[in-house]
């Protein structure tokens, strides 16, 4: 069965692009699923630092594209999951390096060998934005529950929707349950309403993603943390398994409300 | 009775309402890709369109554009003074 090529891709940097892509190929991996997972933000990779991977580069993407090795070569075998490669992208080039085309050909190069091929966009409506949802058949958008996130969020859904990559879904990073339940946040259903997309995960804020990128082991393989939980359901929910949101405390209860009342009295 | 009238009063809005208010607007302008001089020259050819079959009253021709959920929508508001006898 051909791989569904799936981009992750958000207009806005630094709401979790790079560490969505990591943890969703780490799980789909560890559901026994054959998974490449493709860095396609050229001269700015870090999907090899978020896996762990990054003193096994050998050859990147735009070697393979320009021909100087076999895509195989440039294929960097996982540490944690039997099933799962990174391909990942040049530092010392730009965007330009690798086109539309090339990565079209690429992904159609790998369909027949994997299941899953995931494509970490780069920030920004440009070239690298291109070239990242050429080869797409689903497009996964990340926000945060901030005004300027889910503006851009908005933009790319427009630029998804007209290259007829659509429709694309969505998930809410970096949910902050409690500012939530007192107001001072953007709930899911406040993102989902404005956006008018498919959900596809919320995956709340949590202090443990900062010691597993620092560690290069992503958030999915501790089985403690929360927002490994929220990764592993969206990886099942792109298996087409039914599973239900997590339950985020988003709404306060009337003592939490009493209490806030007195406080600010 | 600071607490109470807080209890009962009017509450300032959230930062919450606040943000989703001002994405409503924000993107309600960011998802047009119609720019009021071509709204413009659409009403000028849509009223010499129509007038060459039907009687419009040319002053009251309206056309707006409005956001919805994700697909914008032309609304044209013509108003008919009756039929020209002329028929093609």
């Amino acid at each position: 069965m051909a791989a569904r090529v799936i981009t992750i891709t958000s207009g806005k940097g630094g709401v979790g692009k790079t560490t969505t892509t990591a943890n969703l190929s780490v799980a789909l991996g560890v559901l026994g699923q054959r998974v490449v997972a493709i860095d396609a933000d050229i001269g700015l990779r870090n999907l090899d630092v978020l896996m762990g991977l990054e003193n096994r580069i050998v050859y990147d993407i735009v070697d393979v594209a320009e021909g100087y090795c076999r895509l195989r070569q440039a294929l960097i075998k996982d540490k944690h999951v039997s099933e799962l490669y990174l391909l990942p992208a040049a530092q010392t080039r730009d965007k330009t390096a690798v086109s539309p085309e090339d990565m079209t050909r690429l992904c159609d190069q790998m369909r027949d060998d994997f299941d899953f091929i995931l494509i970490d966009s780069p920030a920004g409506i440009e070239r690298g934005f291109r070239n990242a949802i050429a080869p797409a058949d689903e497009v996964l958008i990340v926000t945060t529950p901030e005004v300027a996130a889910v503006r851009d969020a908005d933009r790319i859904i427009g630029l998804v929707e007209a290259e007829e990559k659509g429709p694309a879904s969505l998930i809410i990073n970096r949910v902050k349950p409690e500012m939530v339940r007192y107001g001072n946040m953007l709930n899911t259903a406040d993102v989902v309403e404005i956006l008018a997309i498919d959900l596809k995960g919320i995956v709340p804020e949590d202090k443990a993603i900062i010691v597993s990128t620092n560690r290069g082991v992503p958030i999915v393989l501790d089985h403690k943390a929360p927002a490994g939980l929220a990764f592993r359901n969206i990886a099942r929910r792109l298996l087409g398994e039914e599973v239900p949101f997590l339950n985020i405390r988003e709404m306060p209860n009337l003592i939490e409300r009493l209490a806030r009342f007195v406080r600010q009295g | 009775m600071k607490i109470l009238a807080q209890l009962f009063g009017q509450r300032r809005p959230s930062s919450r309402d606040i943000a989703k208010e001002r994405l409503q607007l924000v993107l309600a302008y960011d998802r047009i890709k119609i720019s009021p001089e071509l709204l413009q020259t659409l009403k000028n050819e849509l009223i010499t369109v129509i007038s060459k079959h039907v009687e419009i009253d040319r002053e009251g021709v309206e056309v707006t554009f409005s956001q919805g959920k994700r697909h914008g929508r032309l609304i044209a508001d013509i108003p008919l003074l009756g039929t020209r006898g002329r028929r093609k």
